[in-house]
């Protein structure tokens, strides 16, 4: 038992250190390629023309025009093996002071929207895959079909116009009141910026997770231990708990954690279009600014996040599941 | 004879089951997978209905239990104990006074231990000591109670499955091909066991493709050709050829490692594809012109044959 554990831990350290390399290799190799000239970006054409050439060196070097690629991915790489992220050009701050402060902001959101869409996906499909065909299940697969063609940053544009511009309900951005001092700020404040934009990644979270769901439990419903449970009698809430519930769960596990990644992803699109000061618009940010050491930052923490994700769920499997827990123990 | 003094358990007559399907993009087409289907079992008794694979006898079970697939439609009429056993009734029984005992181990609930599933969750006392009983009958140790289906051992699987049977008050027993791949002695043990059922009172309707296993623990035998019944016959008819009655059972007797091992060409016809009147015609040796008109199923020296010719 404790060797299996050994090797598993091995195995995934093995696996987060190429994903990092890959990842870190990838994000390098696509900013490099990108026709974006940070000095143009970031300084402006009409202020970059009033300067002189001396200026524009210094600036140069700043942004790291001239250094060539592969030396420049080694001393990043050096720099970030060492535990040092680096300064992000942007915020002209720690690498990881900014995504601290920038994840903390995201968080509440991310994680509001997962257990919310979670929790409704997962009931939605489980109601939907039980009661195939009849009204219910059209009902909420027309739903999903139309969420899900539907692109995130749109529906964050409707919800906006309908519930900041129209009705004045909620704040129309930002993750605190304007004027407000940074010590007056409370936790109802934060929530009550927080509830559109992750309003719109439940909703476009949940369509996925229940279409999935629907898939898993027709599956179920069709499979022959329910057949024979239910010629044994079997109907209703009580076929529903013991047979559907208990082997819809596991998918339903990997689905939760994997849906990490989709949340992550459409984080980007949603806070840009709230003005959410998140991780997500500091990746957007970083990108369009041509800030290196933020982006590979971001990009890097993000993936060990999905990765953490994933690999939660590989381990939840096996506390879970007694054909993993007892048929690995055996031998 | 005892069929004459009581009402069977179960009366299956005419009994026709249709699968709609799409072929080719919206063009619907209708699988007459069970047609003719005719079987009655009676208190006590063991009935085996044999026939080759596809001949659509899984589907008689599930179209008698009501769990027909929902593209499939059925016709007929099944009568249990003297009334009509419509939906609404076998919604009512289902579990309780007709059992069905499944192939394998894969109709059972891969998360649920073995005792809360033979036990349906129930937890009484009363449950819990039938099921203790019912496990020292068949010589299971009481630990087995606590494992899930993928740890028992290929033995087991076959006293787990009738448990679930045995833990109900059954008076119809239905057994779904339960010796499939199983060694010649484990299987006859199978067989046995349902035998016991039957003695113990209940009426056992076994489904099953190996007419030699069933001719050994059977009382009667149905056999079935291309989704129809073609005869009935005790099994004492099978002692020699000459007291069979259709050309197909002849076919299968001679068929019999004892009796020659003799096979006679073609196949059984697909379902798309059967022939008007009697599907064994293009096979049969004494076929004529009137074998493709509608083939009554008449009664034939104590049993039931479908063929004109039969005497």
């Amino acid at each position: 038992m404790n060797r299996r554990w050994y090797i598993f831990i091995l195995k995934n350290l093995i696996r987060i250190v190429l994903l990092t390399v890959c990842i870190s290799i990838v994000t390098f190799a696509l900013m490099k390629a990108s026709p974006i000239d940070p000095l143009q970006a970031n300084v402006g054409q009409a202020a970059l023309g009033s300067m002189s050439q001396e200026q524009k060196e210094k600036l140069e070097e700043y942004w790291g025009v001239n250094t060539p690629p592969v030396q420049q991915y080694l001393s990043w790489a050096g720099d970030f093996v060492r535990g040092d992220m680096g300064t992000s050009l942007l915020y002209r701050q720690p690498v990881t002071k900014v995504i601290a402060v920038k994840l903390s902001n995201s968080l509440m959101l991310l994680a509001i929207a997962w257990i919310l869409s979670g929790i409704l996906g997962f009931a939605l499909g489980v109601i939907s895959g039980m009661n195939r065909g009849r009204l219910a299940d059209k009902l909420i697969k027309g739903y999903c079909l139309i969420i899900s063609s539907t692109p995130a940053f749109w529906l964050a544009l409707l919800l906006l116009m309908i519930f900041s511009v129209w009705l004045h309900i909620f704040p129309i951005g930002l993750s605190v009141p304007i004027g407000v001092e940074a010590s007056g700020v409370t936790l109802a404040d934060r929530i009550y910026h927080a509830v559109l934009p992750a309003l719109t990644l439940s909703i476009t979270g949940v369509s996925n997770i229940a279409l999935h769901t629907r898939e898993k439990m027709i599956d179920i419903m069709e499979s022959d231990y329910v057949l024979f449970a239910r010629m044994r009698g079997e109907k209703g809430w009580r076929l529903f708990r013991y047979y559907g519930f208990r082997n819809v769960l596991l998918p339903a596990v990997t689905l939760q954690f994997a849906s990490i990644s989709e949340i992550f992803g459409g984080s980007v699109l949603v806070e840009q279009v709230f003005s959410y000061p998140g991780l997500g618009q500091a990746a957007v940010a970083a990108g369009l600014g041509s800030d290196l050491p933020l982006l590979m930052a971001i990009t890097i923490v993000s993936a060990l996040i999905v990765f953490g994700g994933n690999l939660t769920a590989n381990i939840l499997y096996g506390l879970i599941d007694p054909r993993i827990r007892r048929g690995g123990a055996e031998k | 004879m005892r069929q004459e003094e009581r009402e069977p358990v179960l009366k299956i007559e005419n009994m026709s089951i249709v699968f709609t399907q799409y072929d080719r993009g919206m063009h619907q087409t209708e699988l007459p997978v069970i047609r003719n289907l005719d079987v009655e079992v009676y208190a006590g008794e063991m009935v085996a209905v044999v026939g080759s694979s596809g001949s659509g006898k899984s589907l008689l079970a599930h179209g008698v239990m009501g769990v027909l697939p929902y593209n499939a439609s059925m016709g007929g009429r099944i009568t249990y104990c003297r009334e009509e056993l419509t939906g609404k009734r076998m919604e009512k029984i289902r579990g309780k006074e007709i059992v069905m005992v499944p192939q394998s181990t894969a109709f059972l609930n891969p998360l649920m231990k073995i005792g809360p599933q033979i036990r349906k969750g129930r937890k009484d006392e009363e449950s819990r000591k039938k099921l203790r009983d019912i496990f020292r009958r068949y010589e299971l140790k009481e630990e087995v109670e606590k494992l899930y289906p993928f740890e028992l051992s290929g033995g087991m699987n076959r006293r787990i499955l009738i448990s679930t049977a045995m833990i109900e008050k059954p008076k119809l027993v239905i057994a779904d091909e339960p010796t499939p791949g199983l060694d010649l002695k484990v299987a006859k043990r199978a067989m046995e066991h349902f035998r016991e059922l039957a003695d113990m009172g209940a009426g056992v309707l076994v489904i099953t493709h190996d007419l030699e296993l069933a001719l050994e623990v059977a009382d009667r035998i149905v056999v079935f050709y291309a989704g129809t019944t073609i005869e009935e016959a005790s099994v004492q008819d099978f002692e020699k050829e000459e007291t069979l009655r259709h050309p197909y059972t002849k076919a299968l007797w001679r068929a019999m490692p004892k009796h020659g091992f003799q096979y006679i060409p073609g196949t059984q016809p697909y379902v798309k594809n059967l022939p008007k009147g009697c599907p064994f015609a293009p096979r049969c040796s004494q076929c004529t012109g009137e074998c493709s008109k509608e083939i009554p199923y008449r009664t034939v020296r104590e049993g039931k044959v479908r063929c004109i010719y039969a005497e």
